[in-house]
């Protein structure tokens, strides 16, 4: 036996599978966050099931992605199978549509309603035992995010039994119409500050206003935090810990030899310097953990709060008509967001996007234009003494992606799809859930990414004394040189850019680049390809020969904007 | 009472309540908006509209749904106004 849980989007499935599971699946207040199975297991009165949590879906029209994989899901039944229906009390008679249909399955199952909470405060009440008369199957209130009835629902799901509902000869929704006016009472209220807020950030002035404030606030805060434990945390950490050890064995091996180059680098002047050493031992830890970790930690805290309070669809409501100028709907800003974390999970959540069209331009905007926190928190480390390279690099990034954008949509063949995405109300996000998040971002972070680090200094470490980068140097340098301005070192970068791109930007450290060509090379590193772990993810999504395209499209525009911004620096600063 | 009249959800006035009377689209589009609880015979009522064609977010029952222009005109409402005495 399996339980296979069935809703609309944003009801509450990952919430309840988690409590059903004890697993730990992200959950988020935007339709749209499980575009996958989930697979789980709980115990029932001692045997193991098996638990399904299947994409959010509307109906069984198979009229999108997730609901032709929930469709494919659902003819695999096995006879003994259980469907669980969850649903959102606060819109009982929209998610009854899919319940009917559900129920003319004729297969065992069992309707939780979630959000019973919700409902009561909103002044909705549903007679419970009414309607579960009215369907023939067990229908059990819950509180998914609170816990509550879910032993009841745990216990009924031996109840549970295929439908004996008919329609009857009446419409679906005649039908649905006739059981909500049975079993639902509204009370009026009055609206709620929450609410007043929420449909404020709607509106096109006062959304706007909201969304300065919310957008620049996060930045700041990004930025205030990140910083702040730089400087107050890991820096000091390092430097009173880890340096005396370091400068111990550098001592004990008497300054030189090779594993003295690989795993220290090279000291100036009998100090480490954490920036530019290149060691194992001092860069190779320093970057991952006391430069880029920080960051990382203020960005996914940021986000989870955006994600769990229900701002990112109203945000994608605002920026919908800015963002169709690109070829996307406003659910586009979804990817970006999460890209500006992690290209990974960016060009994952590519998969809202209803069309092969939009998919395709969200993943090559977020692929090129789109540079993850680690890249960012690198980038604001090594050009933040220029005064004016952040907001040079940064604005040419913002207009290289709005003009790739304008380019593929004009050129694409195809229309992008309009927005049609259910705005839920603002929910206090919570702290177990805001921390899991970010603890899953940090674990995640720390053992994907932190080895490819330490792999990445090894590397340039080897490349480096092999000559390989030297020869590439020479190789590139027409190229590097004569378009972009860049010394012929900087290949190194590039180089190591394929694997990590934030220890690209680490690699220019050293060479003391001037204001203009740590602009270039920024950007550069940016747009030219994406890192070795977006790569695969890229590819899965968008097949070979979108890959290909993309990457040609990457290529083209990191020399084209590399080479144009070289120019224009050159004409104006020198 | 005057004859009803209909107009696209688009040019709904703001904060005005409607009956849905139809939706002048394909399979497709009737299926995705039936879905979302916008189908002929239920009330919505406008809370938003974007300017340059942006999106409209109507209520619908206890949900909000936000509504690309263009969609949003193939629904047919009949707006409901106090009316005016002749
Ligand atoms: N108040 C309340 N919030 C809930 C309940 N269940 C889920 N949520 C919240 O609703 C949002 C959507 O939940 P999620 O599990 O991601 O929904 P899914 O898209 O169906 O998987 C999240 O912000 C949850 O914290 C509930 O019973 N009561
Ligand atoms: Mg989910």
């Amino acid at each position: 036996m399996r339980l296979i849980m069935v809703g609309h989007p944003n009801v509450g499935k990952s919430a309840l599978f988690n409590r059903l599971t004890g697993a730990r699946v992200v959950v988020s207040n935007y339709p749209g966050t499980t575009v996958e199975f989930t697979r789980g297991v709980m115990r029932l009165v001692g045997r193991r099931v098996e638990v399904l949590d299947f994409p959010g879906t509307y109906s069984l029209d198979s009229s999108c992605k997730a609901e032709e994989v929930v469709l494919a899901g659902l003819e695999e039944m096995a006879p003994d199978d259980v469907l669980l229906n969850v649903v959102d009390s606060t819109n009982l008679e929209r998610n009854l549509g899919l319940t009917l249909q559900l129920l003319s399955l004729r297969r065992p199952m069992l309707v939780a309603l979630n959000f019973w909470d919700e409902a009561q405060h909103t002044g909705v009440s549903i007679d419970a035992p009414a309607l579960e008369q009215r369907l023939g199957v067990p229908c059990v209130p819950v509180v998914a995010v609170a816990g509550l009835g879910i032993r009841t629902l745990v216990e009924r799901i031996r109840e549970s039994r295929p439908s004996t509902y008919l329609l009857n000869g009446r419409c679906r929704w005649e039908a649905v119409g006739e059981i909500v006016r049975e079993v639902q009472t509204l009370r009026h209220r009055h609206h709620t500050w929450r609410e007043r807020l929420g449909d404020a950030s709607l509106q096109p002035f006062t959304g706007a206003a909201i969304a300065v404030v919310v957008l620049g606030g996060s930045m700041a805060v990004v930025h205030w935090v990140g910083e702040g434990l730089i400087e107050g945390v890991c820096e000091p950490l390092f430097v009173r810990m880890w340096t005396p050890a370091v400068l111990w064995l550098s001592t004990h091996w008497g300054n030189e030899g090779w594993l003295h180059d690989v795993l220290i680098g090279t000291l100036t002047g009998g100090e480490i310097n954490y920036g530019e050493s290149f060691g194992l031992l001092t860069t190779g830890l320093y970057v991952p953990l006391a430069v880029i970790l920080p960051y990382v930690f203020a960005f996914y805290s940021v986000l989870a709060v955006l994600e769990d309070s229900g701002y990112l669809p109203r945000l994608a409501v605002l920026a919908d008509r800015l963002m169709h100028t690109v070829g996307l709907h406003g659910m586009g800003v979804i990817p970006m967001l999460l890209g500006m974390g992690c290209n990974v999970p960016g060009a994952l959540s590519c998969r809202i996007m209803e069309s092969e069209r939009e998919r395709f331009i969200a993943s090559a905007l977020l692929a090129i234009g789109v540079p993850c926190m680690a890249q960012t928190a690198m980038i604001v480390g090594l050009a933040g003494r220029y005064p004016l390279a952040l907001p040079i690099i940064f604005g040419s990034l913002v207009i290289i992606w709005f003009a790739l954008g304008l380019l593929m949509n004009r050129f694409l063949p195809g229309e992008s799809p309009e927005i049609l995405v259910d705005v839920p109300p603002y929910r206090r996000p919570r702290v177990r859930s805001l921390a899991k998040k970010v603890g899953m971002h940090l674990t995640w972070y720390l053992r994907e990414a932190v080895p490819f680090v330490l792999l990445g200094v090894l590397l340039a470490n080897l490349l480096y004394h092999l000559g390989v980068i030297a020869f590439a140097g020479r190789l590139a340098a027409p190229v590097v040189g004569g378009v972009l301005g860049l010394p012929a070192e900087s290949v190194g970068g590039l180089l190591i850019g394929l694997l990590r791109k934030d220890l690209a930007v680490g690699m220019l450290a050293p060479l003391d680049l001037p204001f203009r060509q740590t602009v270039v090379a920024c950007v550069v590193l940016v747009l030219y390809f994406p890192c070795v772990a977006t790569l695969p993810v890229l590819l899965k999504e968008l097949g070979s020969r979108q890959m290909l395209l993309a990457a040609a499209i990457m290529i083209g525009t990191a020399l084209a904007a590399g080479g144009i911004l070289n120019l224009a620096l050159w004409a104006t600063v020198g | 009472m005057k004859p009803a009249h209909f107009l696209g959800l688009g040019n709904l006035p703001l904060g005005t309540r409607a009956k849905v009377s139809g939706v002048a689209g394909g399979h497709g589009v009737v299926r995705r908006l039936e879905a979302m609880g916008i189908r002929p015979g239920v009330i919505v009522e406008k809370i938003s509209g974007q300017p340059f064609g942006g999106p409209v977010v109507v209520q619908v029952g206890r949900a909000r749904v936000a509504v690309g222009f263009g969609m949003a005109q193939k629904v047919m409402v009949e707006p409901m106004i106090a009316e005016e005495p002749a």
